[in-house]
C-alpha cells in the first residue's frame, strides 16, 4: 500500500472514533475555559497526557490545587486498566524504538478498540501508527475547538456523550462477531456489572481483571482437558 | 487561576504515569510472548473490555430516579439494531447518538 492509500483507509477507519473524540473533546475543551484556564492548556492537556478520563478528573483536582502526589495517584488509579491492553494490543506488528514508544503513548481505549477490531488484524504498521495519529489529532483538536469556540454547541443539546458509549458499544458487537463466544459475551457483561455495583468508580480495573482471570482458567481447563 | 508551573508539573506527572502503565506491561510480558495464551487472550479480550468501558460510560446514569435510564436504554437498543440491520460502525453511533440527544433534550427534558 502507498502512503496515500494508508492515509485515505485510516480516515476511513477512525472516522468512528472521530465522531465520539469531537463530542467528549469539546466538552472537555469546554470545561477547561470555564475552570478558568487559558485556552491552550487545554491543548496541552488533549496532547501531552492524551487520556480522556483522566483530563476530565485533573480539571477539578488543579482547581483545587491538589498536591502532584496525589495527581500521580489518581493517574496510576484511573489508567491502571491500559495494563491489561498489553496482553492484546498489536505492538509487535510496530517495529522501531521511536515507533514503539509513540505506538504505546498514544495507547488509548479508543486506539486499542480500533486496532484490535476483526478487520485490524492485517493491519501494517504505517496503517496502525497512522490511525493513533489521527485520534490524537481528533482528541488534540476538538478539545481545542471547544477551549475557544466555547459554547459552539448550545446548551439545550444535551447527552451528546453518548457516542462514546456507542462507538465502545459497537465496537464490542463487532469484537463479539470476530468469534461468536456466547459464553465469554455473559461472563464480560456480567464482569462489566458486577464491576460497577461492587467496586463502583474503580470498576474498570476490576472488571478487566474478573474477566482476565476467567478467561485464564478457562485456557487452563481446556488444556487439561486435550 | 493556578500557577504554570504548577499546571506544567501536574500535566508532566500524569503524562509519565499514563505512559509508563502503557508501555512498562509490553516489556514485563515480553517473556510471554512465544505461549499460546497470549494470542488466545488476544483473540477473547476485547469483549471484554468493550463491555467494561460501555457499563463505565454509563456508570452516572441513575435508574432510581426519573427518566429511569430510558434515554440511555433506548439509544443503546438502538444503536445496537441499527448496527444488527446496516452493520456500518460509523451511522450505527451517528444514529444512537442521534436518539440519546434527541430523547435527552427534548423528550425526557424532567
Amino acid at each position: 500500500m502507498t502512503r496515500a492509500q494508508d492515509v485515505r483507509c485510516t480516515l476511513r477507519d477512525s472516522l468512528s472514533v472521530g465522531f465520539a473524540a469531537a463530542a467528549m473533546g469539546m466538552a472537555f475543551g469546554v470545561l477547561v475555559t470555564r475552570s478558568g484556564l487559558h485556552w491552550w492548556w487545554a491543548t496541552l492537556f488533549a496532547s501531552v497526557i492524551f487520556a480522556g478520563s483522566l483530563e476530565f478528573l485533573l480539571l477539578g483536582m488543579v482547581t483545587a490545587l491538589a498536591p502532584l502526589g496525589q495527581v500521580a495517584v489518581v493517574a496510576f488509579l484511573v489508567n491502571f486498566r491500559h495494563v491489561f491492553y498489553a496482553l492484546s494490543f498489536p505492538l509487535h506488528r510496530v517495529p522501531g524504538a521511536a515507533a514503539k514508544a509513540y505506538s504505546t503513548f498514544a495507547l488509548t481505549d479508543e486506539a486499542y478498540a480500533v486496532t484490535t477490531r476483526p478487520e485490524a488484524q492485517a493491519w501494517s504498521r504505517a496503517r496502525i501508527l497512522w490511525l493513533q495519529a489521527f485520534v490524537h489529532l481528533y482528541w488534540a483538536g476538538s478539545v481545542t475547538l471547544g477551549a475557544l469556540g466555547g459554547t459552539l454547541i448550545p446548551e439545550a443539546v444535551k447527552g451528546l456523550d453518548f457516542a462514546v458509549t456507542a462507538l465502545f458499544l459497537v465496537l464490542g458487537i463487532e469484537a463479539f462477531r470476530a468469534h461468536r463466544d456466547v459464553p465469554a459475551a455473559v461472563v464480560a457483561l456480567a464482569c462489566a456489572v458486577v464491576g460497577h455495583v461492587v467496586f463502583g468508580e474503580q470498576m474498570l480495573v476490576a472488571a478487566m481483571a474478573m474477566f482476565t482471570a476467567f478467561l485464564l482458567a478457562r485456557y487452563a481447563i481446556g488444556r487439561r482437558r486435550a | 487561576m493556578p500557577d504554570p508551573a504548577y499546571l506544567a508539573g501536574v500535566v508532566a506527572v500524569a503524562a509519565a504515569v499514563t505512559w509508563g502503565l502503557r508501555a512498562l506491561p509490553f516489556a514485563l510480558l515480553a517473556p510471554l510472548r512465544a505461549s499460546k495464551v497470549v494470542p488466545y487472550l488476544a483473540a477473547s479480550m476485547p469483549v471484554g473490555v468493550m463491555a467494561a468501558l460501555v457499563v463505565h460510560t454509563l456508570r452516572h446514569t441513575s435508574l432510581t430516579a426519573p427518566p429511569h435510564g430510558a434515554p440511555v436504554a433506548i439509544a443503546l437498543a438502538a444503536t445496537v439494531a441499527l448496527h444488527v440491520w446496516r452493520h456500518n460502525v460509523v451511522l450505527s453511533i451517528a444514529g444512537g447518538t442521534a436518539v440519546h440527544v434527541a430523547l435527552a433534550s427534548v423528550v425526557f427534558t424532567g
